[in-house]
């Protein structure tokens, strides 16, 4: 077996780790769900009784709250730790086996990302596991290892001469970097909206909405009802906002560095900064939508969920700059090898 | 403090710490107040947000549509495949998305927005970053981090330790104060002390936003003043940076001849490996020799990612092939046409096309064209037509000339420029042998070949490479770098560095209770900021800890209006 085998071997197996963390994080939720359920009637009363539900919740932070499932989180945490030694040992051999970083196509590119989103899935939760966010950041991971591992896959090798720079590492790495990091914002930005709908449900109460109901209040009485319980395990919607905009933060920061970085490379690699080249386009598109997102959170009457919908559409501009932009547009931009 | 806020700024850092606001008035409309709410609303953080998001989607039908600026023959194409569409896209500028009316409109009127939203906000941090900070609200109970304690001390000696506490320096930068502090007397013997740090918090907000601006001019400016060239560039031969010898040129408006510095470029040799498995390209090396006017002659490289410096201008590798040399004799021995023939790469293997025009003969005999392609290393099966030709190698392992003969008129006297690359027929015959196929000529280096009907020969002297060389000269370059890093440094101070004010207040104890003080405290930052919280509690707990085993101090010192920010 080559190197390059190997590591595939071993990318296979982490997204085998990361397949049952989902499965128990999913159970994890399930329960809290369950438990949640059961439990309605008082923690309706607790939420409508206060005027900040977020706090209220925010009380039952302990491990052994009565609805998590210790087993489940147990494996959880440790099939995501295997995962992601195992993920870290293919992508070293995969650079051994090509002979440079490894960032210069797809496949890479992908492996590394969802390397990063779980590793920073698993700073956040070091202290607490939020269910929720695993399954969205775990979904996404797993998903994306299979996708990369099948339709992404080529052979590792060496590089063209446009791509032997050192900003391969720099730029690229960034680029990943920065992705990594927005999936997990990305996660708590979904997790906040609803939760935060259900909070406005607790405290309205589902009935008081007069007259014809607006798509909205239908949505937050389905999330005020009993199936969404488990957001009650939660942390409040101000703490996961703050928790989505400091990953945020640092994500854009990075993809700033992401952008201008590529100017810079594409200075000496095509003899112009910046040349609306589609993969360009795409990265600018998603910058100016997270500008707007921070810029949202300033302005009255944005702040809080309104603002959280930029990051929706952000982060699906993220993943369309990657994918529709690599697959289906040609631009200059070309080094997927598929 | 009257503070400039942009309209719908939601900003608890920039709420007067005192509740009484002026009563909204209700603005006089006649035509200036019109402007005036115009523009406010133009300055308005909604209708940044607006913008903003217009921006982005604005740009995206620039990846949908064919963009004339990347490919112009995609743009026409596009317009005769969709004749009902085609036009009217075109006409609203599709084609041309990011130098297009709308697009240009939302960027300038979003840079617009924000000169006006931000230049009012630099003078009042300017003016911020040299006053005081500003005075302890009367009440703290609505601020996000609270704290109290009660001390053994009399609070002007508190007031003094606070100071210290709060002025201390930075663990790796001892010198620089944390906090600005000012002390007020508030009367009845109570002393308040305000404390603020992080204004670089706002300090980056404001770089940001205005190296921006200085980007889209340095952009701006780089457009107007640039030019750009290609040429492409033979083995063995010469270049000068004169608008005549590229092959293509392009201007900005305000370009002027004299930014071409006449420096020479010769090609000496040219080097390419390939993945021997894969056949992929992995190295381009151009050597070449510089000769900058009126200096020695250098040597130097030229290769992808590594473009060379010459008369202010970047020289880069932008493509390379073979150029065979070639010599044609007429029926009368005369020679007709001598020198390498660029040829263009058609794939990964370096199947390189090239037309080779021939129009000197001499005497009344026909010109004559060739037509056909140069293979580095041949490869040769023989098929039911006759046999085949391929490359299976970019290398010039055992190149080849495979080419169709063609006689009659070139057309080169028509006064209509000409393709170098094509052969016009219209006026010409194909050659044909005896069977009445065509005839083609293989020819390997160091070949003589005749060409048919006694036309004369064809000798393939040598095979040489050729680059093809781009070069562009962009002054604004450095400012656009400048600012863009600016941005970025700005960017991340301003979304990192916490802002942060603290109040302590400094009430003398209850009657009888003489020389103890009751501190309360509050804080309040910018932004979320999870450190506000545990500063506030670090900051009384060394208040009240170390306040308490000091001995009463001596003389005061004035303690206001002296720190720095
Ligand atoms: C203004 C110029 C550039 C911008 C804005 C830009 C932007 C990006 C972004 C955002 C990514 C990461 C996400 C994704 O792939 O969708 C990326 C990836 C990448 N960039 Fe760039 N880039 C620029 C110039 C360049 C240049 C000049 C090169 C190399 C010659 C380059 C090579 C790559 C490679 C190899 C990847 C990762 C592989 C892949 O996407 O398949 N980029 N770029």
């Amino acid at each position: 077996m080559t190197t390059g085998d190997l590591s595939t071997l071993l990318v296979w197996g982490a997204a085998t780790a990361f397949t049952i963390a989902l499965v128990a994080y999913s159970i994890d939720l399930a329960r809290i769900a369950e438990r949640a359920q059961k439990r309605v009637p008082e923690a309706a009363l607790v939420g409508s009784g206060s005027t900040r539900p977020a706090t209220a919740v925010a009380g039952s932070e302990d491990q052994s709250a009565p609805g998590r499932s210790a087993r489940a989180e147990g494996i959880a945490r440790s099939t995501t730790l295997l995962g992601l030694v195992l993920l870290f040992a293919g992508i070293v051999l995969r650079g051994i086996a090509a002979g440079r970083w490894p960032t210069a196509n797809m496949y890479e590119f992908t492996i590394v990302g969802v390397f990063v989103a779980v590793l920073v899935l698993a700073v956040v939760q070091r202290r607490r596991v939020i269910a929720f966010v695993g399954v969205v950041v775990m979904g996404i991971s797993v998903l994306a290892l299979v996708l990369a591992l099948n339709a992404f896959y080529i052979q590792a090798d060496q590089v063209q001469p446009a791509l032997q720079s050192y900003w391969l590492i720099l730029h690229v790495g960034v680029a990943i970097i920065a992705t990594g990091i927005f999936t997990v914002a990305f996660a708590a930005a979904v997790l906040q909206v609803l939760r935060s709908f259900r909070e406005e449900a607790l405290v309205d109460g589902p009935a008081v909405t007069v007259g014809t109901p607006g798509r909205s209040d239908r949505f937050r009485r389905w999330v005020g009802g009993p199936r969404f319980g488990w957001l009650e395990q939660v942390p409040g919607s101000r703490e996961l906002e703050a928790l989505s905009f400091r990953l945020n933060a640092i994500a854009f920061v990075l993809w700033t560095f992401t952008l201008i970085g590529g100017a810079i490379w594409a200075e000496h690699a095509w003899g112009r900064y910046w040349g609306w080249d589609p993969k360009e386009v795409g990265t600018f598109v998603a910058w100016v939508v997270y500008a707007a997102y921070l810029h949202a959170r300033t302005t009255r009457g944005w702040s809080g969920r309104r603002a959280s919908y930029f990051v929706f559409v952000g982060y699906a501009v993220v993943l369309a700059n990657f994918t529709v932009v690599n697959l289906v547009v040609t631009g200059k931009h070309s080094y997927s090898g598929i | 403090m009257s503070v400039h806020r942009p309209e719908g700024l939601s900003d608890v850092f920039m709420e007067p710490t005192e509740a009484p606001a002026a009563p909204p008035t209700l603005p006089t409309l006649g035509l200036v107040g019109w402007l005036r709410w115009a523009w406010r609303q133009l300055t308005s953080m909604r209708v940044a947000l607006l913008l903003l998001m217009l921006l982005a989607v604005a740009a995206v039908p620039g990846t949908v549509w064919p963009q004339r600026a990347q490919d112009t023959a995609k743009v026409a194409t596009y317009i005769a495949d969709h004749p009902t569409t085609g036009p009217w896209l075109d006409r609203l500028g599709f084609f041309d998305v990011y130098s297009s009316v709308w697009f240009s409109a939302i960027y300038i009127l979003l840079f617009v927005s924000l000169v006006g939203c931000i230049l009012p906000r630099t003078k009042v941090h300017l003016a911020g970053v040299r006053g005081r900070p500003p005075r302890a609200p009367r009440r703290f109970t609505r601020f996000p981090a609270q704290g109290s304690g009660v001390v053994d001390a009399p609070p002007s000696q508190v007031a003094d330790h606070a100071t210290t506490v709060l002025r201390a320096g930075w663990r790796w930068l001892p010198f620089v104060p944390t906090y600005r502090v000012d002390t007020r007397d508030e009367g009845n013997g109570t002393l308040s002390v305000s404390a603020e740090r992080g204004y670089l918090r706002e300090t980056g907000n404001l770089v940001f936003h205005l190296a921006l601006v200085g980007l889209l001019i340095s952009v701006a400016t780089g457009q107007v003043l640039h030019y750009r060239g290609q040429a492409i560039v033979v083995q063995g031969r010469g270049f000068a940076n004169a608008q005549v010898d590229y092959d293509t040129f392009e201007q900005g408006t305000a370009f002027t001849p004299s930014s071409l510095v006449p420096f020479t470029l010769r090609l000496d040799e040219f080097e390419s490996r390939f993945d021997p498995v894969t056949l992929q390209s992995r190295d381009f090396t151009a050597h070449v020799t510089l000769t900058n006017p009126g200096e020695e002659p250098v040597e130097e490289t030229i290769k992808v990612n590594h473009p060379l410096d010459a008369g202010g201008a970047k020289v880069y590798l932008q493509g390379n092939g073979y150029a065979p040399d070639i010599t044609v004799r007429d029926a009368s021995g005369q020679v007709a046409f001598s020198g390498p023939t660029p040829f263009l790469p058609q794939d990964e293997v370096y199947t390189s096309r090239g037309v080779v025009k021939v129009p000197d003969v001499s005497g009344d005999q026909e010109q004559i064209g060739l037509v056909g392609y140069l293979l580095p290393t041949v490869d040769v099966r023989e098929t039911s037509f006759g046999p085949a030709y391929a490359s299976v190698n970019p290398q010039p392992d055992d190149p080849a000339l495979v080419l169709a003969v063609w006689q009659g008129n070139l057309g080169l006297d028509t006064g209509v420029p000409q393709n170098v690359y094509e052969l016009d027929e219209s006026r010409m015959t194909q050659l044909m042998d005896e069977d009445d196929k065509p005839v083609t000529l293989v020819v390997r280096p160091g070949e003589t070949v005749d060409l048919p009907e006694g036309m004369g020969t064809l000798t393939f002297n040598e095979l040489t490479r050729y680059v093809a060389l781009d070069l562009r000269h962009d002054p604004a370059l450095p400012f656009v770098l400048v600012f863009a890093l600016l941005a970025f440094a700005g960017l991340a101070t301003s979304l990192f560095a916490p802002r942060r004010r603290l109040w302590l207040r400094l009430a003398p104890g209850a009657e009888g209770d003489d020389g103890r003080t009751v501190v309360t405290a509050a804080g309040l930052a910018r932004g979320d900021d999870v450190g506000l919280q545990p500063e506030l509690d670090r900051v009384l707990a060394q208040v009240l800890a170390r306040s308490a085993d000091r001995p009463p101090v001596a003389p005061r010192g004035p303690t206001s209006g002296e720190a720095s920010p």
